[in-house]
């Protein structure tokens, strides 16, 4: 038990920086260049860590204290999903709907703190980060009712191994369907093309880079590491729905979950480098039409002699 | 294979949804190519196991016939025909996006529940048969109905289309193959037709928005 | 406990009478007001409380002299339940309007909001312990005019009294239904009495459904559902906001209440009961939150988030209810116990908010959210309050609005596991939409939060706000604190909603995985703190020998910048809003466009509204009243002419009973 929750820090706290770096990577290559080392992300943190701050004289204590309180609710989410093995130290009945709410109170905080040093440009990412999340957390819901469904479960340790792994795929598009909805929440949320681009850096077109604008050293480094922590959770667990591999060993675990995650970070790379992004005022209709992608699932779910 | 053909059918149904939300031209009409090369594997996946050898060239030609005249040829012609009308790149619906998105939700929710009533004479081969065409004859009418510009107009009567031909698959047995071909044909003409149509009324009146026909009257 | 709680019923009626003899010393009827209900509520809250945990059902009749029959009151663990959120929300009211109305001294009478709210309080008591129809409908109607004369206390200001008297049109029009539904159950039961309409309705099917729509229209008028909520967003705001914390927080809630209580006089309802309500709940919850966010008053802005937090319990009840008709003891347990939690929650948070909206309003002398800004400076301890009312009513954890909303989900999904695909599918229905609703709260608190306390001041006005004074801060702070320790200590809450619940045939045990997953809350939030204390140490740790210092905000390198740059309230909602533009009532009025290659003066306006109101209602209305003011030829002020009326009206009596005979 104790090995179990030592287990799931380490990967927690040191995994998901690990996990931009490939995505950065890959990025770098299919544009063809080299691009930034592998740890670079690691060493941005540390270098963050290592400075000093500059508050906003507007700013009250919730400026400082939205970069805590959501690293720390985030964290607290990590608690709940099984990493490596098939179960997590806060998993319990029900887990489900914690965790995305958890999730959602570590953004309400970050949108607060957006707001406090009175910027024009923070109080735009706010509002923009706010109506996209309302409008991804249905979508999120939605897609993880079609596993709850067919695992008739609202905890992720059922969940994910509702279906056998070999008869995934054609025999149940259903699924397939869900993870392209949960996929879709996956970029939405964590600010990846096409709905945000994380390396722009004008404040107009920013959603989420520009809700931290004023934010800087140890406050700034506990927000990126929390939003890559964040990415990292919403990516392991498209891992876990698409391949629900049982494993009581922790070794086999690691592996598949390292292998999984590396997956996603390809494809979410490949992603960024193919499509465009789209403009502001269509990014609801492509959270939107997740939720109705996942809707056609449920639908399938219900359907007599479904697939 | 039950399970292969599913699966089409439901990458087909997904299609119908991107090419209601999608608001670029290009993108709708790369999706209905799209849609017609899924189609074209469908009948091959419903009915190979149980075909005899007479009716597999049948399976082959029809498949054939489909990819070449759905993802090759009348995609080819449209675009031809946006290029050479040099049509805006906007979808321009006449009901916001949004909207048309939720109502072809309702209208997939609608097509599953219609096809739990529905009681066929035999059984459909594949459960997602009946939903996918009505998804695809409904999906049709509402780009039909809310499209205002030629082009996406076409691409709403190939959708329609589409629903009818996955309608079609239920009577493979019954239904010679030469009247698949034969209704290919009369598309692709159809197709040919509004091309040419398109192409010279824009020459003539400088745009190619069906709202304005009614000008035309005498 | 019964007696204790007349007891309370005593105090709460005996106050205003010893208020009366303080004559015009405000300080002093003010204070016997405040002394007298706080005492009645903690008396109450303590004896609802105890009665609810010992599951006392009690009922007594007391002749009466009137042709009605006799008085019959009771308590069951439903009114031990309503007992205890009236007593607590009111008490912390009562409290509150102690530092609220005294700075009206002078300016006003403060025995007429002393008089009515003691009798809102009390009336509100009679209804839920009401066990006869006449009675529950005579308190029903002093709780409407009590608190009618609550909402018109500003009565010199035009907009109030019309809010009053829309208040009092949709009440009456309400209890028109109520009416309707008691005489019904009456005429089959032969009686008033509750018990008796328990009996009979199991004779007449056709009467339940007829009694249940009547039923949800009479008492959904209250409690604001869409599309009957038109009153709430005009008569909270008129309200002093104690009042409209008691309004918002447990009076919309006896329309909840009668609900229930109505359900109990049926056996096992239909499942379309269920399928409507939650249809209900939905739309209301929706379009309740989608028009808080179009809203800049902030009080405005609250009520509307009435509407959404009573389509959550409709929810909750809607799903309850499909338990009940399915026989799914766990749902009907899980659906109950979420719908009364939030009950508790909404009354305990959106009293809170309520609050602290008065504070802002005492303090600025606005209410407008655009003319605010950075008041957390000016007043830390109503603006910490506000947060945590904001965090809860969002749902977010650890806060109580998430415990409610846990069950509610928890239930959803098995009602979508277990029941007929029909009615799973409703059930599943109620999760995309508590998701959406919760999405969209968070986006409306965060505006209304964030544009009022944080940032800079947006007015000049703003930058003299102070603190309120220690009457108004109290309760915010006790309600602060309980929307905390219902949040982190959930499972014992459920232990005082689990007798109501089971009262509608919920099974504690059936849904006892269920409620104990709350205890991992209780964990989790351990957790969370754990780590928020582990990660403030690091940083102060990190930062203890480094630079930390003050400037300004970035702005880009742009040197006049001015705080009405700051994003407002209406920019803030505009993204989340324009997708759902189909739904709300909008209207541009004066537009100007600038013409030619110069600049010159333009103008725009856009209003944005509801179209419950604005479109069909309203209109509505309007017909009906030109109508009915055919029938003003009839009144012509001349008393020969009313005479000839009478005479008429017994003439044609006379000549109808004649006619028919046989007696």
């Amino acid at each position: 038990m104790i090995l179990e929750i030592i287990e799931q820090i380490a990967i927690l706290l040191f995994v998901p920086p690990l996990f931009i770096g490939i995505i950065n990577k890959m990025k770098a290559w299919a544009a063809g260049r080299k691009g930034a080392p592998l740890f670079q992300f690691y060493f941005d943190l540390w270098k963050l860590l290592k400075k000093g701050e500059v508050y906003s004289r507007t700013a009250t204590w919730i400026f400082t204290a939205g970069p805590i309180i959501s690293l720390a609710s985030i964290f607290c989410a990590g608690f709940i999903l099984p990493l490596a093995l098939s179960s997590s130290p806060l998993g319990f009945k029900g887990d489900i709907i914690l965790f995305a709410y958890l999730l959602a109170f570590g953004h309400f905080f970050i949108l607060l703190s957006a707001l406090d040093t009175g910027s024009s440009f923070e109080g735009m990412g706010a509002s923009r980060g706010a109506a996209f999340s309302a409008f991804s957390e249905p979508a999120f819901f939605l897609s993880l009712a079609i596993l709850c469904i067919h695992a008739k479960s609202v905890t992720f340790k059922d969940v994910f191994h509702a279906l056998p792994w070999a008869t995934w795929g054609f025999a149940h598009p259903v699924y397939l369907v869900a993870a392209l909805a949960l996929f879709a929440v996956l970029l939405a949320e964590n600010s990846r093309i096409p709905v945000d681009d994380p390396n722009t850096h004008l404040e107009l077109t920013m959603i989420h880079e520009v809700m931290v604008l004023d934010h800087g050293g140890p406050d700034l480094a506990f927000i990126l590491y929390g939003s890559s922590l964040k990415f990292f959770l919403q990516a392991v667990l498209l891992v876990h729905l698409l391949l629900p591999l049982p494993s009581t060993n922790w070794y086999f675990g690691i592996f598949y979950l390292f292998i999984g995650v590396f997956g996603v970070g390809i494809l979410v790379a490949l992603v960024e480098s193919a499509v465009a992004r789209i403009r502001l005022s269509r990014v609801p209709q492509f959270l939107i039409g997740a939720s109705i992608l996942a809707v056609l699932g449920l639908i399938l779910s219900f359907y007599k002699g479904a697939p | 294979m039950i399970q292969d053909a599913n699966f089409i059918l439901l990458i087909v149904i997904v299609l119908d949804l991107y090419i209601v939300s999608s608001s670029r031209l290009d993108t709708c009409v790369n999706a209905t190519a799209l849609q017609g090369a899924a189609l074209a594997f469908l009948p091959f996946a419903l009915w190979w196991k149980q075909a005899s050898s007479g009716e597999m060239i049948g399976l082959l030609l029809i498949g054939a016939g489909t990819f070449v005249v759905k993802s090759l040829l009348i995609p080819f012609l449209i675009f031809r025909s946006i290029r050479e009308a040099n049509v805006r790149r906007e979808v321009e619906p006449s009901i916001s996006l949004h909207f048309s998105l939720f109502t072809a939700a309702v209208f997939v929710a609608g097509s599953f529940w219609m096809a739990s009533i529905v009681v066929f004479p035999q059984s459909p081969p594949a459960s997602l048969i009946v939903p996918a065409a009505f998804v695809g004859v409904l999906v049709g009418f509402l780009l039909l109905v809310s499209r205002q510009k030629a082009i996406t107009q076409v691409v709403g009567y190939l959708i329609l289309e589409n629903g009818i031909f996955i309608f079609g698959q239920i009577l493979f047995k019954e239904l010679p193959f030469i009247v698949e071909l034969g209704i290919l044909l009369d598309l692709l003409v159809g197709v040919l037709v509004m091309g040419i149509a398109i192409n010279h009324i824009s020459r003539q009146f400088d745009h190619i928005d069906v709202n304005r026909l009614d000008e035309l009257k005498g | 406990m019964l007696y204790a709680i007349l007891g309370s019923l005593m105090i709460l009626c005996a106050t205003p009478l010893a208020a009366l003899f303080a004559g015009h010393r405000e300080r002093m009827i003010l204070g016997i007001g405040t002394f007298g209900n706080l005492f009645a509520c903690v008396l109450g809250v303590s004896a609802s409380l105890f009665a609810l945990v010992s599951g006392e059902q009690i009922f007594l009749k007391i002749p009466w002299s009137l042709p009605i029959g006799k008085i019959a009151i009771g308590l069951d663990p439903l009114s031990s339940f309503f007992l205890v959120c009236i007593f607590l929300v009111s008490g912390l009211s009562a409290l509150y309007g102690k530092g609220y109305f005294i700075h009206y001294q002078g300016k006003k009478w403060l025995l007429s909001p002393v008089f009515f709210f003691s009798f809102l309080v009390a009336s509100m008591v009679g209804v839920v312990i009401a066990r006869n129809g006449i009675l529950f409908l005579a308190a029903w109607e002093i709780m409407s005019l009590s608190s009618f004369f609550l909402v018109t206390f500003e009565n010199e200001r035009k907009e109030v009294v019309k809010a009053g008297v829309l208040y009092l049109m949709a009440s009456q029009a309400g209890v028109v239904f109520l009416f309707v539904l008691f005489t019904l159950l009456s005429r089959v039961s032969g009686s008033f009495d509750f018990n008796t309409f328990q009996m009979s309705s199991l004779k007449m099917p056709g009467l339940a459904n007829t009694c249940f729509l009547l039923a949800l229209v009479g008492f959904g008028t209250k409690a604001g559902f869409w599309p009957v909520h038109i009153w709430l967003p005009e008569a909270h705001p008129a309200a002093p906001s104690p009042v409209s914390a008691v309004m918002s927080g447990v009076m919309i809630k006896m329309g909840i209440y009668g609900l229930l209580r109505t359900l109990l006089f049926f056996g096992t309802p239909p499942s379309w009961w269920g399928g409507l309500i939650i249809g209900i709940g939905i739309v209301s919850g929706v379009l309740g939150v989608l028009h808080a966010l179009t809203e800049h008053d902030l009080k405005r802005l609250l009520a509307y988030h009435s509407v959404e937090n009573i389509g959550i319990i409709a929810l909750g009840i809607g799903l309850g209810l499909l338990g009940q008709s399915l026989a799914n003891p766990m749902i009907i347990f899980l659906g109950y116990s979420g719908a009364l939690l939030h009950v508790l929650n909404h009354g305990l948070f959106k009293g809170l908010l309520f609050h602290g909206a008065g504070s802002v309003q005492h303090s600025t002398g606005t209410r407008n959210l655009d003319a605010l800004g950075g008041l957390y400076r000016f007043m830390p301890m109503t603006g910490t309050s506000f947060l945590i009312g904001s965090a809860a009513i969002c749902g977010l954890p650890p806060f109580n609005g998430f415990i409610s909303e846990y069950l509610i989900y928890r239930g959803a999904f098995q009602g979508s596991f277990y029941f007929p695909t029909l009615w799973g599918l409703f059930a599943l229905a109620i999760v995309p939409a508590l998701a959406l609703i919760g999405g969209l709260a968070v986006t409306c608190f965060v505006k209304a939060f964030g544009i009022i306390f944080l940032g800079n001041p947006r007015t000049e006005k703003t930058t003299h706000a102070h603190e309120s004074n220690i009457f108004m801060v109290i309760p915010m702070i006790i309600g602060a604190v309980l929307c905390f320790v219902i949040g982190v200590f959930p499972i014992e809450m459920i232990y005082l909603t689990a007798p109501a619940a089971d009262f509608f045939g919920g099974s504690f045990t059936a849904a006892e995985p269920a409620v104990n997953s709350l205890l991992m809350i209780t964990y989790a939030a351990a957790v969370l703190f754990i780590l928020i204390g582990l990660f403030y140490l690091l940083r102060r740790g990190l930062l203890r020998n480094r630079k930390v210092e003050k400037s300004e905000t970035w702005s880009c390198g742009y040197p006049a910048y001015n705080p009405r740059m700051q994003y407002t309230a209406a920019s803030f909602a505009e993204p989340v809003l324009a997708p759902f533009a189909p739904l709300i009532y909008s209207r541009i009025k004066h537009q100007k466009t600038p013409l030619g290659y110069f600049p010159e003066k333009a103008h725009y306006e856009k209003h944005l509204g509801d179209i419950a109101s604005e479109k069909w209602l309203l209109p509505g209305i309007r017909r009906v009243v030109k109508i009915l003011s055919q029938f003003r030829i009839i009144q012509q002020g001349r008393l020969q002419l009313y005479l000839l009326y009478i005479a008429a009206t017994f003439a044609a009596l006379l000549i109808w009973v004649l006619i028919k005979g046989g007696y």
